[in-house]
């Protein structure tokens, strides 16, 4: 309770959650609201928006209905944020959990490791993978995972460090503790806060990784997300440039609230971290 | 005479600097190509089938002699070792579909991106540092506000839309700038016009940064406010606007170096993006083309060079930061 008035007290981050909740519910209720194929074509092409009320959001170079697509792409944009995410935490906590705990080698391997999949240019890595490994989901989220997991490595391996040698780990210890079992069940879900807030932001990052990458075309062919759609219409920014536009808001809105509950997380769980 | 002798005593520990940096940079570079090199090597279908395929070769003799050629009998790791011993003499390897070595077809790439890059971080730390310490200095008033709803604004919006959206606006509909491209088709190509084609792909891609920079910046300028120097400062009587230019500003602007840092390798990534809503002859549209014909030597190519430059404006970033935190003279 104590977390949701203090998450609550953030105006941003209310409004953000609210949105954010319309969205994935949106998104789980398109093929009720839109049963029929996005893809398929519906209507005469380059409608603008308001022209004809079937439309609301008007029709694309072929015809086929932005609102449908717009609302079915919701679901692509939204799982491959919160899978990516799920990816690069996994691997951040796991590579930062266990370079703070057992310091000395392994910890300067890791770091070393975080140093090099920084050098690397993400989003070239990113391309690269999935041209390779092929355009489905599945890859796209792995490969994103694995560009975007060195903060949440980072900021885990320092929460470890500073708790690993606290009295109730060593009382774990004394009692003869294992390290899986303390790291997994004593430091961890003390250290879970902050990282927490890192994974929500990796969402809002992640979405736009995948935009960029469908953008340029290289996204899944099956799936109709909102990058690509951006991608689709920029042929016709001359006379239509409105099919560019409402996909593209799409996305702002998104990470913009996705930003605005990293806020409100950052407030509700490291009081001492705020305004930073 | 003081200042001679820390001065003189700053310039070794900034040589000292450069070479941890450039012995550190050594097992980075080494990992960056492994990586890239088993990731390339995971590729279904071997890129001479690609290549003999876009070539029309069928002759089994030429196949053998190019299989032969570009080494692909010896076992993985013997092609990674004679990669990383041709790297060492700058041979990059053959391009086949630009018919000319990869270090060439890059580096006749590279200065577009790099002064893509450049512009756009030079905006980025410009707008973002400014807005910052208006944010800050105006702290909970309408400018606050406007430099906080602005960023969140910029923070969110992906770099291709924006640069779609502005050339909607200042191209296609003002027709004050240039739809794309570097240069005017017949009779351009002098700076100005370079500088004017110039205009809408750094916006695009700068205002993200600049939007991340005006945070940290406005709260690294509050809490380095409140710290006692500043205090002694105020106390000596000097006054206010002077206390933030001269003291506050200059450590306040540690942070953002930090984070500059961090990220050249993500701006380099996002001008590819950036180049391609642009049509901008850099780097970008090679990868592009590497990437969808497969043309692997190029794409590792070009992963080794850009993880080159990282590192050297990581570098850079750290001879700046020191130069601008008094305190790293100690070490």
């Amino acid at each position: 309770m104590d977390f949701l008035s203090r998450f609550s007290r953030n105006r941003g981050a209310l409004v953000g959650a609210l949105v954010i909740l319309l969205v994935a519910l949106i998104a789980v209720l398109a093929p009720v609201f839109f049963p029929t194929d996005p893809l398929r074509i519906v209507g005469p092409p380059e409608l603008w928006p308001g022209d004809d009320p079937d439309f609301l959001l008007g029709t694309d170079s072929l015809g086929r209905d932005i609102l449908a697509m717009i609302v079915h792409g919701a679901r692509a944009t939204l799982l491959i944020g919160l899978f990516a995410s799920a990816v690069a935490t996994l691997i951040g906590v796991t590579v930062g959990a266990t370079a703070g705990y057992f310091g000395g080698w392994v910890d300067e391997a890791s770091m070393r490791a975080a140093e090099l999949f920084q050098t690397i240019p993400n989003l070239i890595f990113v391309l690269t993978i999935v041209v390779i490994l092929g355009s489905t989901l599945h890859n796209i989220v792995i490969a994103i995972g694995i560009v975007s997991w060195t903060p949440i490595a980072r900021m885990t391996r320092a929460e470890f460090l500073a708790l690993r040698d606290r009295e109730f780990v060593q009382a774990c210890r004394s009692m003869g503790m294992g390290d899986l079992g303390i790291i997994m069940g004593e430091i961890l879900p003390n250290a879970l806060p902050p990282v927490i807030v890192l994974s929500s932001l990796v969402v809002a990052g992640a979405i736009l990784f995948e935009s960029a990458v469908s953008f340029l075309g290289l996204g899944d062919p099956n799936v109709a997300s909102w990058g690509r759609l951006v991608g689709d219409g920029r042929q016709l920014i001359r006379s239509s440039w409105y099919i560019c536009a409402i996909p593209g808001v799409a996305i702002m809105i998104t990470v913009l609230c996705l930003n605005l509950i990293g806020d409100g997380l950052n407030d509700a769980l490291n009081p001492k971290l705020r305004d930073r | 005479m003081a200042g001679v002798i820390a001065s003189s005593s700053r310039r070794v520990a900034a040589l000292n600097l450069l070479r941890r940096r450039l012995v550190q940079a050594v097992p980075l570079m080494l990992g960056v190509v492994v990586i890239n090199f088993v990731l390339i090597h995971l590729a279904p279908g071997s890129f001479l089938e690609l290549m003999t395929a876009e070539n029309q070769v069928s002759d089994p003799a030429t196949v053998e002699l190019l299989r032969k050629t570009y080494g692909m009998e010896d076992p993985l790791w013997l092609q990674l070792g004679k990669y990383i011993w041709a790297l060492l003499h700058l041979d990059f390897g053959f391009s086949y579909r630009q018919n000319m070595p990869v270090i060439q077809a890059i580096t006749i790439n590279l200065p577009a991106t790099l002064l893509l890059m450049i512009s756009s971080i030079t905006l980025a730390f410009a707008v973002g540092v400014a807005a910052g310490v208006v944010a800050s200095m105006k702290v909970r008033t309408f400018w606050d506000s406007l430099v906080s709803v602005a960023a969140m604004f910029f923070f969110a919006a992906p770099s291709f839309w924006l640069g779609i959206m502005m050339i909607v606006l200042f191209a296609v509909k003002l027709g004050w700038l240039p739809v794309g491209g570097m240069a005017t088709i017949g009779g351009g190509g002098g700076i100005f016009d370079i500088l004017h084609h110039l205009i809408l792909p750094t916006l695009a891609l700068g205002l993200f940064y600049a939007a991340i920079y005006a945070r940290v910046m406005r709260s690294s300028m509050l809490e380095v406010a409140q710290l006692d120097f500043v205090r002694t400062a105020r106390a000596k009587g000097l006054s206010r606007n002077q206390v933030t230019l001269h003291h506050v500003l200059r450590n306040a602007l540690l942070p953002v170096v930090t984070i500059l840092g961090v990220q050249m390798g993500t701006v380099l990534a996002g001008s590819v993006v950036i180049e391609s809503v642009f049509s901008w002859p850099g780097v970008g549209s090679l990868l592009f083309d590497s990437v969808s014909s497969r043309n692997y030597p190029v794409v590792l190519g070009i992963m080794v060079l850009g993880s080159l430059v990282v590192i050297a404006a990581n570098i850079a970033v750290d001879l700046l930061y020191m130069w601008l935190d008094p305190r790293i003279e100690i070490r």
